[in-house]
């Protein structure tokens, strides 16, 4: 919890329940959110700009068959602009380390659900009754 | 009140934090473990959507040709330009100057609309075709195969699967846009009476999460409806 990267940018918020309740007031400076990180707005357009050419690339990519690998380029290039996404326009990059550990756990646990899911239906041995 | 502190520098908040940034923070955090359900909702329908795709590759094939990609890459960059012009409401609440900030918001309401506008055109025309979602499907084999040029032995029985998915997720997706329109308008609302400045917005901190987790699904559901051949 006290992987504090950027000093008195994060606050309290990266200690969890009760904890936070028994720490002392610092790393506030004199308090209000003046430590906030303003993400410059020359990033948030080249953010925009990418985003919008890896749009115009997965439109591109559809029309080229790669084979199996169709769903995977389709689905690496939307999970690369969610990223840009989530830690630009959403702040995580400069956010406090719990709050990716939340929205990751999330991705993590459909995974599990994805695999496990996918795993049944591919293993499954059509048997027909003998009654 | 005996409920609000304020800081040295005059700023509000409740008497349960330590200070208007433990207030913000904890905010935050609570508005990332709601995305994180958000998250484990669509992502249920993505997972019924890998199963079924699996079992009926062939209804999935033949479903996506009902979709235009050109509605779907438009629609693409109306949500993206609504999520930095979300982002940039934010970014002027914090350099100070909130009528910008206000006409950025504003301008993220607007996308909302063309983005639902563009959405009432793609779903009249496939329930004008019948193209309902499982037992109301009632298009007429005919006209539906001529419509994307095929054969009406090339239909899938069982065509209407897809149309339920479809209807599903952007369904879903749809109604969180109305609803982030909302939360987006009741941010103005309050940026007009000056409730925000910038060591304090976490409402439109808060909203501008939800605007852009709304973004993120549509993200991945343009490829998986849209462009899957």
């Amino acid at each position: 919890m006290a992987n504090n990267h950027h000093g008195d940018k994060t606050g309290h918020g990266t200690h969890s329940g009760g904890a936070a309740g028994t720490m002392p007031a610092t790393g506030q400076g004199n308090g209000g959110h003046g430590s906030h990180h303003i993400v410059p707005f020359e990033t948030y357009i080249k953010v925009f700009a990418t985003l919008i050419f890896l749009t115009f690339i997965t439109v591109a990519a559809s029309r080229i068959d790669f084979g199996a690998f169709n769903a995977i380029v389709a689905f690496g290039i939307a999970t690369v602009k969610a990223l840009f996404v989530a830690l630009i326009f959403m702040h995580l990059k400069y956010d406090d380390r719990m709050n990716r550990i939340i929205i990751v756990s999330a991705f993590f646990f459909l995974l599990v659900l994805w695999f496990f899911s996918i795993l049944d239906e591919m293993t499954r041995v059509v048997q027909h009754s003998t009654l | 009140m005996s409920t609000v502190k304020y800081d040295a520098h005059g700023n509000p908040y409740a008497m349960h934090y330590d200070s208007p940034e433990h207030e913000y923070q904890t905010g935050k955090q609570g508005v990332w473990l709601f995305l994180a359900t958000e998250v484990l909702m669509f992502g249920g329908l993505f997972v019924a959507y890998a199963i079924f795709h699996h079992i009926y590759p062939e209804v999935f094939k033949i479903g996506a040709k009902f979709t235009d990609w050109r509605f779907g890459s438009a629609n693409t960059i109306v949500l993206l330009s609504s999520s930095l012009t979300m982002a940039l409401g934010i970014y002027y609440i914090q350099m100070k100057n909130n009528a910008r900030a206000f006409w950025m918001l504003a301008i993220t309401v607007i996308c909302g609309f063309i983005f639902m506008a563009i959405k009432y055109v793609e779903y009249s025309h496939k329930l004008h075709l019948g193209l309902y979602p499982g037992a109301w499907y009632h298009g007429n084999l005919e006209e539906v195969a001529h419509h994307v040029g095929l054969s009406p032995e090339e239909i899938p029985a069982n065509l209407a699967l897809y149309f339920s998915f479809y209807f599903m997720m952007t369904g879903l997706h749809g109604i969180h846009v109305m609803l982030g329109m909302g939360l987006i308008i009741w941010t103005m609302i309050r940026l007009k009476r000056g409730d925000f400045s910038p060591d304090h917005y976490t409402a439109v901190e808060g909203v501008g999460l939800f605007w852009h987790l709304v973004d993120l699904v549509w993200i991945y559901l343009f490829p998986l409806l849209y462009l899957v051949s």
